[in-house]
């Protein structure tokens, strides 16, 4: 079931980034909502298809993004996989926790999209990056982190009912 | 006898009632008893509007929730149609906007009758903000193919990126991996056009030799079998000129507004060379 609903809530969000978010940037940055539902989805108890949602986010974003295939894919991967190892072993708190991977998750996807567009031959400077894409798209995550945990926490209430013991 | 002694002593009354019932309508008639019927009449009159204004307002009091309930579906229905008109003035208003950049584009394509176009809307833009790309909803399905030319009636917007059966991906010429190779229309000065992650346009490889003024119009030059000669692109803003350097370079003020891009159009009958093997490698 968590897979299957995978799929629309992870292609919606596309739709959304593309056609309505990507037109709405601050400065030159705009927020990862698939990103962020990943991240969101991996701190989650009970959840055990965070994997795959991460990697059916990368998929979709490599189809729609002009970056080179697989480079969203291999972000997102790495992005979940360091938001598992905060989850385990450094943050109880959920709130400090999902601030805390949203900050890694989005330097690491960006840092894979200028190292992607480096290889490819566009060299855009560092300095120019940082101001105007980096730092107001981590701003913007940051934003939308806190809320997004909160809706995926409901949906894997939902999907992984906690189990009582009588 | 006896009926004349009965009918006399009652007649005499009779007759001056009459008389003077006729004398009170003639006086009548003839206006004299108005000041009397006045001050007789109008107590009376007043009196009974006091008492019709109070059973009136009665009346209304105890019909109200009737016509409370009727004015307020009333009022529902009228704002369901006000809601309704709303949205049908907001459609047409879209349609006539859309309407408008069609004729536009129509009259561009009729004045460039040597090019063969097809219209096609912009749906999205590329999810990460590393690229100047934006998505429209025609693919390989309507003959758009890799590498076309894409335009607005303002001038050149990017080229096709990649394509899919219902759908293309434009990369912008504002794109930091694009480049447009250029002319200057007034000087004749050749150049290059680069995009920037900022979203301007930067003019490069001018010799420094060659006299370039700001507002001078740059247009495609055709070289380079990426785009056709003679489209828009731009023109010089700020000037940047160093005497040590090789070339130099200019800021340029783009034809298109790229964030206002709702319909483009792609030229179908261009066919881009890709020259990059006759290029010599170092």
């Amino acid at each position: 079931m968590a897979l299957i609903i995978a799929l629309p809530i992870l292609g919606g969000l596309v739709i959304l980034q593309s056609a309505i978010l990507s037109s709405m940037p601050l400065l030159m940055g705009t927020p990862d909502l698939v990103l962020i539902t990943i991240l969101a989805w991996s701190l989650q108890d009970r959840v055990e298809t965070v994997w795959q949602w991460s990697f059916m986010g990368g998929l979709i974003m490599s189809f729609v993004s002009g970056l080179p295939f697989g480079t969203y894919l291999l972000a997102y991967l790495a992005a979940t996989m360091a938001a598992r190892l905060i989850r385990r072993r450094l943050w109880k708190g959920p709130f400090m926790g999902m601030l805390a991977v949203t900050f890694i998750g989005t330097v690491i996807v960006q840092g894979a999209s200028w190292l992607a567009r480096w290889l490819t031959g566009v060299s855009i400077p560092m300095e120019q990056v940082l101001n105007l894409i980096t730092i107001p798209s981590l701003l913007l995550n940051l934003i939308l982190a806190i809320p997004a945990y909160y809706v995926m926490r409901d949906i894997a209430g939902w999907l992984y009912p906690e189990e009582i013991v009588v | 006898m006896s009926e004349m002694k009965g009918n006399s002593p009652k007649s005499v009354p009779t007759i001056v009632f009459v008389l003077v019932a006729v004398g009170l309508v003639v006086m009548a008639l003839g206006g004299y008893l108005t000041p009397v019927s006045r001050t007789l009449f109008n107590p009376l009159i007043e009196a009974q509007t006091w008492l019709a204004t109070r059973f009136q307002a009665i009346q209304g009091l105890l019909s109200a929730p009737a016509d409370v309930t009727s004015l307020r579906q009333s009022n529902a229905e009228l704002e369901a149609e006000i809601a309704r008109l709303q949205v049908q003035v907001v459609e047409l208003q879209q349609q006539l906007a859309e309407a408008q950049v069609l004729s536009s584009l129509v009259d561009y394509a009729r004045s460039r009758s040597e090019n063969r176009y097809i219209a096609a809307s912009v749906i999205g833009r590329d999810p990460s903000p590393f690229l100047h790309y934006v998505i429209i909803n025609s693919g390989s399905d309507d003959g758009i193919r890799r590498g076309m030319p894409i335009v607005t009636q303002q001038g050149l917007v990017g080229q096709v990126a990649a394509v899919t059966a219902g759908a293309a991906r434009v990369q912008l010429i504002t794109d930091p991996g694009s480049t447009v190779n250029v002319i200057l229309q007034q000087s004749e000065v050749e150049g290059v056009i680069r995009g920037e992650i900022t979203g301007e346009l930067n003019l490069e490889m001018i010799p420094q030799s060659a006299t370039i003024q700001a507002g001078d119009l740059i247009v495609t030059s055709g070289y380079g079998g990426g785009f056709p000669a003679n489209i828009l692109v731009g023109q010089v803003s700020t000037i940047r000129s160093n005497a040590f350097d090789l070339f130099q370079s200019a800021s340029v003020q783009a034809a298109v507004d790229f964030s206002q891009l709702e319909i483009v159009l792609v030229i179908i009958n261009f066919q881009p060379i890709d020259i990059t093997p006759l290029i010599p490698s170092n």
